[in-house]
């Protein structure tokens, strides 16, 4: 048959992982290819093997019918295959121009070049300006552009890592336009994802990887998104369900919150009110950098807020820091867990000490009983399936997946009466997401309250009972999910994005 | 071709070996050097009278304990303060301020005796000490101003201050004018432990607090939060800690060690206060507490190495008439080989093929 790109018994090691087992792929032309797997499926791997960052142990590449071996990226590109990355390599100060021919070799910034961009971005329907600095642009745009700066280089073969992870509905089906255009004009794409609607969605094939090995490569239209992620996973997902919405009193409430931001590029909340009930999972949506972050310092106390904003079970907390929030049994978990919710240089146990109330066991009188810090580590562990060698390992050497569990289950076990959480399942793999889901949810069974801060609409549909929208510093009220609510949570998300 | 390769976990073995490492690198790289500029004299002699005789001479082995002492006490504070990313620089100038007020109380009491009066002085000490450090905190923490620069600055102003203390209103009264103190008197000199050399009670108080030095960052929420805020300041304010109290606790500790040890040498090997009293401890505490890995134990042993390299710089300088900046190229060379090795802990060396192949 002809295929694009053959790709036969790749091995690839690390040491004594195979992070690629005898992995073989095949992409049609004009195909849009689907790579599904985990985090630490090997995915990435097969990637730089093909874009010539990484080269195997063991196999051979076909490339339009040729014996391919990159021996780096560079080489891939010449050849025709490009790349755009889960992270933008863009400078934000220069304009899109400036970025797209600081990517090109041997190119000249004129007025051709210019048109060059302005000819891509009107056939692809990639709208883009491209006088206009990249550090006002959203993350959309941005993704425009790499997008644009690839497409100059007239590749036969665009790889795409997770490229709607952080689109907004509407920019991820401008998107779909766009590579399904790229493909009828014969660039077949590799398209990179864990998101199986989408994938169900646009890709013509799937390969799925698990642990390294080809687990099955079919057509993903044949499969229900449940048993695509069950394949990925390699068990039974959990079905979610609430099983006691026994929702009570106000437990917690914002009122009329505003806060100027101390950063240039920071955002401005304003007017932000919201209560939640106890019993009750709260989500509220909307792109990153809309206020998020910003909401969360608040939320959490590294910030204090004006008197009379914040409200816990009856008290103002406005004033006071996280630690002494936690011993009113509030817990957070933030988006970020390398740095900001975990110490990457630290073992596990050591990062039990970052959210310690002081009922526990912990410490006394300010010395830390490493015993119980032990234990406790050991129960986070057990409970929440973390896959860890030891409690001593360093936060920085789990998978993304494993910390966040660590990070759930280190607040969990506190039993927090209200639990407020960024991303719960950001860059987690579908199985650990699952997981997630399914405490927050016991949790909330027990009779907690959940405050879920998330650009994932998926994971705030699933989980939340009310949900709002945050969209440039404001939120808006409930949205009503009983009319026509998914278009309603589009519309505010987009309504008020730059550009 | 040869590549570092990240470490799951950090090589238990190497953190002891790369120290080792580290000083066969300066002793190899001290010998191709001596070859080369040295005409007349034999290599092998100056070797060893820099390394082997401080340490098989009882004279020179108290003397190795005696410069070690103060080393130790500011290097203690300073690994506090640059765990937690707080970068004071300027421990010789709360060294001289500390100094300065404890020996300041001693001579008020010239003519009393009591045992109350060592306590009383080094009070004062580690008050003065932290008085100084705590201008830099002030500045930071209210005006975000650069704690490197002030301590580092307010250094000079401190050697100054002494050198106007001594010619004023400390000045002995039957010194001929010279500008030093009167001698302390017997309540205010600490007392020998070791008959015969110049070891004093201060060596033991040094080791004391090393290992609560060593209990505090292992066992207490505060050398969490030091060591927190050091690798993670935003986990630092997530967990609730104030990053403006570990600014003030990083300064005030090392400011007041740092002004203990001033006193100690004021009141030990010197026994009065005079413009002698900067030894340069305070700048060489800092090699100290990084070649220990600001470890409060391992700064103990890494003192005694850079107390050696004192004395073996002051041997070749009088046997050999070699300059006295032989102890800074060592000490200098012990750092930068140190700070190389240290790199041995997280990575790996691996030796690849051109082809891509694993050897």
């Amino acid at each position: 048959m002809n295929h694009q790109l053959e790709i036969n018994n790749i091995t690839k090691s690390y040491g004594d992982l195979k992070a690629n087992d005898d992995v073989s792929l095949n992409i049609k032309p004009s195909s849009i290819h689907a790579l599904l797997g985990e985090n630490g499926a090997g995915k990435s791997t097969l990637v730089k093997v093909i874009y010539g960052s990484l080269i195997p142990d063991r196999g051979e590449m076909k490339w339009l019918g040729k014996s391919y071996s990159p021996k780096n990226p560079f080489d891939a590109r010449e050849q025709g295959i490009a790349m755009v990355f889960q992270h933008f390599s863009l400078f934000e100060s220069l304009t899109v121009e400036e970025n797209i021919v600081l990517g090109l070799d041997g190119v000249r910034l004129d007025e051709n070049f210019t048109e060059q961009i302005t000819e891509y971005s009107k056939q692809y329907g990639l709208d883009i300006n491209p006088q206009q600095v990249v550090g006002d642009l959203s993350v959309g745009a941005r993704q425009r552009v790499e997008i644009i700066r690839c497409l100059m280089q007239n590749p036969k073969l665009l790889i795409m890592d997770e490229p709607t992870s952080v689109l907004t509905p509407q920019e991820v089906s401008d998107l779909f336009i766009t590579l399904r255009k790229l493909a009828d004009d014969g660039c077949s794409i590799l398209y990179i994802s864990h998101k199986l609607e989408e994938v169900r969605q646009i890709c013509s094939e799937a390969t799925i990887l698990r642990g390294g090995k080809l687990v099955e490569s079919c057509i993903p239209q044949d499969y229900s998104q449940q048993e695509l992620a069950e394949m990925m996973i390699g068990k039974k997902l959990i079905q979610l369900a609430r099983s006691n919405i026994n929702t009570g009193e106000d437990i917690f409430s914002i009122n009329d919150l505003s806060q100027k931001s101390d950063d240039m590029f920071g955002v401005n909340l304003k007017n932000i009110s919201l209560s939640i009930t106890k019993g009750s999972i709260v989500g509220i949506a909307g792109v990153a950098g809309n206020g998020q972050d910003e909401l969360m310092e608040l939320l959490i106390g590294e910030v204090s807020s004006p008197a009379g904003t914040l409200n816990f079970k009856g008290g103002d907390i406005g004033n006071l820091n996280s630690h002494q929030r936690r011993q009113l049994s509030m817990f957070f978990i933030p988006e970020e867990r390398l740095g900001h919710g975990a110490v990457p240089d630290m073992g596990l146990n050591e990062n039990m000490l970052i959210s310690r109330p002081q009922s526990s066991e912990m410490t006394s009188y300010g010395v830390i009983d490493w015993g119980n810090v032990e234990k406790l580590t050991q129960k986070v562990i057990s409970d929440f399936d973390v896959q860890t060698p030891s409690t001593k390992m360093l936060a920085k050497s789990l998978s993304g997946g494993n910390l966040q569990k660590f990070m759930v289950g280190r607040e969990l076990i506190q039993n927090p009466e209200l639990l407020i959480v960024s991303q719960p399942t950001w860059g987690v793999d579908a199985g650990s997401a699952n997981n997630i889901h399914q405490a927050l949810i016991t949790l909330a069974d027990k009779g907690s309250a959940i405050l879920i801060i998330s650009q994932d609409l998926d994971e705030i549909l699933t989980l939340c009972e009310q949900i709002y929208v945050l969209s440039e510093g404001s939120l808006s009220t409930a949205v009503d999910m009983k009319e026509n609510g998914l278009e309603t949570i589009s519309q505010l998300m987009v309504g008020s994005e730059k550009q | 071709m040869i590549r570092l390769i990240l470490r799951t976990q950090p090589s238990k073995a190497m953190i002891f070996l790369s120290p080792l490492l580290a000083i066969t690198l300066t002793a190899v790289t001290a010998f191709f050097i001596f070859v080369f500029i040295l005409t007349d004299i034999e290599v092998s002699s100056v070797f060893y009278a820099l390394f082997v005789e401080p340490l098989i001479d009882i004279y020179y082995v108290s003397e190795l304990l005696v410069k070690a002492t103060p080393l130790i006490i500011i290097a203690l504070g300073l690994s506090i303060g640059f765990r937690a990313g707080v970068w004071n620089i300027g421990a010789e100038g709360q060294y001289v301020i500390g100094g300065i007020a404890g020996s300041t109380v001693g001579l008020y009491f010239y003519d009393v005796e009591g045992f109350w009066l060592m306590p009383l002085m080094s009070l004062a000490a580690i008050l003065g000490g932290m008085f100084y450090a705590g201008i830099a905190a002030f500045l930071r923490t209210k005006y975000q101003v650069n704690e490197i620069l002030v301590t580092l600055m307010l250094t000079y102003v401190a050697v100054l201050f002494l050198s106007a203390m001594v010619q004023g209103p400390l000045r002995d009264p039957s010194g001929f004018n010279f500008p030093e103190s009167r001698l302390f008197h017997d309540s205010a000199l600490l007392p020998i432990i070791w008959q015969g050399t110049r070891v004093n009670v201060s060596l033991i108080i040094a080791i004391i607090l090393s290992f609560v030095a060593w209990f505090g960052l292992k066992k207490h929420i505060s050398g969490m939060q030091v060591k927190i805020t050091g690798s993670a300041p935003r986990a630092a304010k997530f967990a609730g800690f104030d990053d403006k109290k570990t600014v003030w606790f990083s300064l005030l500790i090392s400011g007041g060690l740092a002004g203990l040890a001033g006193l100690f040498e004021a009141a030990g090997p010197i026994g009065q206060l005079n413009p002698g009293l900067p030894q340069f401890y305070g700048f060489t505490a800092i090699i100290v507490a990084f070649l220990a890995r600001l470890h409060p134990i391992a700064i103990i042993f890494s003192a005694l190495l850079i107390a050696l390299t004192y004395l073996g710089g002051e041997n070749v300088q009088i046997y050999f008439n070699l300059p006295s900046s032989i102890t800074n190229i060592f000490q200098g060379m012990l750092l930068f080989y140190f700070l190389a090795c240290e790199i041995l802990i997280k990575y790996k060396v691996v030796f690849i093929k051109t082809t891509g192949q694993r050897i």
